[in-house]
């Protein structure tokens, strides 16, 4: 068993996907239990998909492609609040109308340069945590450490912004900031992830293993330490699978996460089916 | 700053800085609807004010137009500068509907986030801060819950982890939006008896309420709206039929006049 672990690590392109994995593992969860508390999960959705025109436009110019891909998740979000503030229209639609839009010119963008140039957009779209490079590895830890250290700076006040914007808001904290700032992390998350989960299914790594912890833990700081650790165990399984059987790496991982939370939400003492199935049916009965 | 001072130093720290609030013609408009027309009034400290009207009265959009959350035209002084320049001075509790009680906070998550703002960024809370927090949950009687998570608590109960979270912030004004709805007669006393000590340091005490019942009798000032001010003062002034008619528009109970 432990021969099956141990045994592709050998392989330098092995050693740099556990590291990817390890830090998009806990970089999504910390970041999605944000998500999950102010209600934004569908926004992370949106922002992943909104990501593609920026990065074929900038493989175009030869900028970095990264960089193109962030510009283009912040603009979605600036234009979807727009709509929505400008608008009748309301935020969901906005959201639903802004990211197929991009999505869809992403796509047309990609599908032109991969006629001349081997670019893979199955790669951005499904991940392939297995083809990292080196230095993908040290941005994505430079972003992780980043992002790190600016939400253990600011935790307090950011959770009471979460927890009571409005409270917040009265107690002089700059709250318009904070969801501008939470924006701009999201964005720079799913592009670190964009490598090992694709676009499509970064939403998985960013709300699931927030959700697991947070049928299993009371505070906030624990869904987030809990949610990191089943982030990593869940992109690491992913890895190993894609390794064993071929398989993208993006589908492979969230399946995992996908797992464990229906575990959770089976077997969680307090939340989980089977407790209240106890506490209504069973407990009662043997009184 | 940082040592434990005796609480009753700390309640009378500023008896001397502290300021009435001057409402001047305060206009809110939603869109194309006005919500508020031409609220003019001032308050002196020390003094419990309950703010009623009927339903869509514009009550708890005057107190977040006081406080800058919605944009509003006018002014709002406290002492000689806006009252949302000084928001360091300000707890305000908002509506129980406007919180999310499914969130993963503690009761002591949830009252230390009154010491947020003094704490300050990059700051831990200090052993003063937790002091502080301890203590306005104990005054509040839900020092025993302070490890529970804050969804398994009562309506009333929620209400007074919110009350000693307002308490912690050390303000001089204190808005309350709704703070009886759903609470128990237990809360309702304690939440009284609070502002009550609290008007007595010379604090400022909004409370936006509907309830025209015998509960009334507590508030120093009334303010009466129906999107524009229909009457401001004690309650004698206030609680006329000619005034409860132009705000209920006739379907009051009238047990306030005997209240007043």
């Amino acid at each position: 068993m432990l021969e099956i672990l141990i045994e592709p690590l050998q392989y330098g392109f092995m050693q740099r996907s556990l590291a990817a994995a390890v830090l998009v593992g806990i970089l999504c969860a910390v970041v999605g239990s944000y998500l999950l508390v102010r209600r934004l999960s569908l926004l992370g959705d949106a922002i992943s998909h909104s990501l593609l025109p920026g990065l074929a436009i900038a493989f175009i110019l030869g900028v970095n492609i990264y960089f193109g891909a962030f510009v283009a998740g912040i603009l979605s979000a600036i234009l979807i609040g727009w709509i929505h503030t400008r608008s009748p229209i309301k935020e969901d639609a906005a959201m639903g109308i802004v990211f197929s839009a991009f999505f869809a010119v992403g796509i047309a963008l990609i599908t032109l340069v991969q006629r001349e140039n081997k670019i893979d957009l199955n790669h951005f779209l499904f991940g392939n945590i297995l083809g990292v490079t080196a230095t993908e590895v040290r941005d994505i830890a430079i972003i992780t450490v980043l992002i790190l250290i600016a939400i253990l700076a600011l935790y307090k006040e950011l959770l009471f912004y979460c927890f009571d914007p409005l409270g917040a808001q009265a107690a002089g904290l700059p709250t318009a900031a904070f969801n501008a700032g939470l924006m701009i992390l999201v964005a720079l998350t799913v592009v670190a992830s964009m490598k090992t989960v694709g676009v499509i299914l970064v939403l998985s790594l960013l709300i699931t293993p927030a959700a697991t912890a947070y049928l299993l833990v009371p505070r906030f700081h624990q869904v987030m330490i809990v949610g990191a650790g089943l982030g990593v165990l869940s992109s690491m399984s992913g890895m190993y699978l894609s390794y064993y059987f071929n398989l993208p790496s993006g589908p492979a991982i969230v399946m995992v996460a996908s797992g464990l939370f229906f575990l959770a939400l089976l077997f969680s003492p307090e939340y989980g089916l089977l407790a209240r199935f106890y506490r209504h049916w069973v407990a009662p009965s043997l009184r | 700053m940082d040592g434990i001072t005796p609480p009753s130093a700390r309640w009378h720290r500023s008896l001397t800085d502290q300021a009435a609030v001057t409402v001047r013609h305060l206009d809110v408009s939603y869109g194309s609807v006005q919500a508020l027309r031409d609220i003019s009034f001032t308050v002196a400290p020390g003094q419990l004010i309950g703010i009623f009207g009927p339903n869509g009265a514009g009550k708890s959009t005057l107190i977040k137009a006081m406080l800058g959350l919605v944009p509003a035209s006018g002014s709002v002084l406290y002492g000689d500068r806006p009252l949302a320049e000084q928001l360091a001075q300000v707890a305000y509790v908002p509506q129980r509907s406007q919180i999310d009680w499914t969130f993963p906070a503690t009761v002591w998550d949830v009252v230390l986030m009154g010491r947020v703002r003094q704490a300050g960024y990059l700051h831990r809370f200090s052993a003063r801060s937790r002091y502080i927090a301890a203590e306005a949950l104990e005054r509040v009687g839900m020092a025993a819950h302070r490890n529970r998570r804050i969804g398994q608590l009562s309506g009333g109960q929620q209400q007074r982890v919110f009350l000693a979270r307002a308490i912690a912030q050390e303000a001089e004004i204190f808005c309350f939006d709704e703070p009886f709805v759903g609470v128990d007669q237990k809360t309702e006393t304690i939440l009284f008896s609070i502002f009550r000590e609290l008007a007595s340091t010379g604090k400022t005490i909004f409370v936006v309420n509907h309830d025209l019942g015998e509960s009334i009798a507590n508030f120093d000032q009334l303010v009466l709206l129906n999107r524009e001010l229909i009457a401001v003062g004690s309650r004698s002034q206030v609680l006329t039929l000619d005034h409860m008619t132009r705000a209920y528009g006739g379907y009051v109970n009238f047990y306030a006049q005997e209240a007043a």
